[in-house]
């Protein structure tokens, strides 16, 4: 049982990590600000999602699940709320950069 | 082992390119931008130097707090950018103030280095004596019990940077309202944030407080969270500053220090010494001088942000 709990730790924060990878060269690659931005939430909802996920088996009791659990909502929130004002922005300074 | 000694070897070098960066950029915004990306990592360095209350006070006022008082301070300059660039100091004299900086790095880096090891320490003796506070938290017991003076002036300190920031009002504004007015739009995603996030970071705020007694946290990274909900709906625009000539506002504002002052002064009498408190009552003391001492610093922490007067004050 502590093994697949284990494997399945590293299989989802392995992937979760590979949704940042994913998101960085993104960001780094894609040509303007509006799809930058579309690779960046993959990174922080899907990334830290999973991230969240396969660290769950090892938080620290129910509560401490919960927590982490929490986290991951409000960055889920704050992440949201950010990539719509900067879209905003970006849409009002135009697609010169 | 391996992969934590690598970890801090990749975490060291990050800090240190992220600090180089923020110094070379030109553009102020971005520099700003790598200074809050520098608090946030030297919060992560002070976790794995096992600093818990530490990391949480640099993420809260290093990255968060200084930060927007900083962002606040481009969008004001970006006026006399022209000016600034106009009076920007020759090779020379960067030449010798690089020069200086690096020398008090270097003294800085030797003392650490030369340090007898073990290193002298008070821990031992801290933590014998902190069951006579009643505390569970050796580093509250150090801010508060131990070294409560410099905890006191601190705040002093806090309170003379907001008059600092008053003063550069002109005379006619003064006792005005702090900032310019913010109008809450329905579609703003900025209105549906600030009034999702306080009631939680309200919560979050207090239990900082509360848990700062026997685990990491505490009134300044309580406070910091109080204040940051409290800019959060100033900026949405669902609130508006209170005139900064308020007697209450005042009161609130100095009411953390003169209550620590005046418990400190009690020490003389009760305990035979400046902020010495009598045993029997350390916590509840302690208690009380947090929960306000947390409001004083949310009040300044926001009134720092929001800025100096800028608006006329109402008639009386």
């Amino acid at each position: 049982m502590s093994l697949a709990l284990d494997i399945f730790t590293v299989l989802a924060v392995s992937a979760g990590a590979f949704f940042f990878l994913a998101g960085t060269v993104g960001l780094l690659r894609f040509p303007d600000a509006l799809t930058r931005l579309h690779a960046l939430t993959k990174a922080d909802n899907l990334g830290l999602g999973l991230v969240v996920l396969g660290l769950l088996p090892l938080a620290d009791g129910a509560l401490g699940a919960l927590k982490l659990i929490v986290v991951w909502l409000f960055v889920l929130l704050a992440g949201a709320t950010v990539s719509q004002l900067l879209a905003r922005v970006a849409q009002r300074v135009g697609p010169s950069r | 082992m391996i992969i934590a000694w690598t970890f801090d070897a990749i975490l060291a070098i990050i800090v240190l390119a992220v600090a180089g960066w923020t110094i070379a950029a030109r553009d102020t915004f971005a520099a700003v931008i790598g200074f809050v990306a520098y608090g946030l990592l030297l919060a992560l360095v002070w976790v794995r130097l096992a600093a818990p209350d530490v990391a949480l006070t640099e993420a809260a006022i290093g990255g968060g707090m200084t930060g927007v008082l900083l962002l606040v301070a481009v969008a004001r300059l970006r006026a006399a950018q022209a000016a600034a660039a106009a009076e920007t100091p020759g090779a020379a004299l960067r030449l010798v103030a690089g020069g200086g900086c690096a020398v008090i790095a270097a003294a800085l880096a030797a003392s650490v280095l030369l340090l007898s090891d073990p290193a002298p320490t008070l821990a031992p003796a801290a933590a014998a004596n902190l069951p006579q506070t009643g505390l569970g938290n050796p580093i509250t017991g150090v801010l508060l019990a131990y070294r409560a003076l410099d905890t006191l002036l601190e705040k002093v300190v806090l309170l003379l940077a907001l008059l600092g920031v008053w003063s550069l009002a002109p005379d006619r504004l003064w006792g005005g309202l702090p900032g310019l007015k913010r109008h809450a739009r329905g579609d703003d995603p900025l209105v549906f944030l600030a009034r999702l996030l306080p009631p939680v970071g309200i919560v979050i705020g207090v239990y900082l407080l509360w848990v700062g007694a026997d685990d990491p946290g505490g009134a300044f990274q309580g406070g910091a969270i109080l204040a940051a909900m409290w800019i959060l709906a100033l900026m949405a625009g669902l609130i508006d500053a209170p005139p900064v000539s308020r007697r209450w506002l005042r009161l609130v504002l100095v009411a953390g220090p003169v209550v620590f002052f005046a418990i400190g002064l009690a020490g003389f009498p009760l305990a035979g010494a400046f902020l010495a408190y009598p045993e029997a009552y350390a916590k509840p003391l302690i208690i009380i001088i947090e929960v306000v001492l947390t409001l004083s610093i949310a009040a300044i922490l926001g009134l720092l942000v929001a800025g100096p007067p800028e608006r006329a004050p109402p008639p009386p």
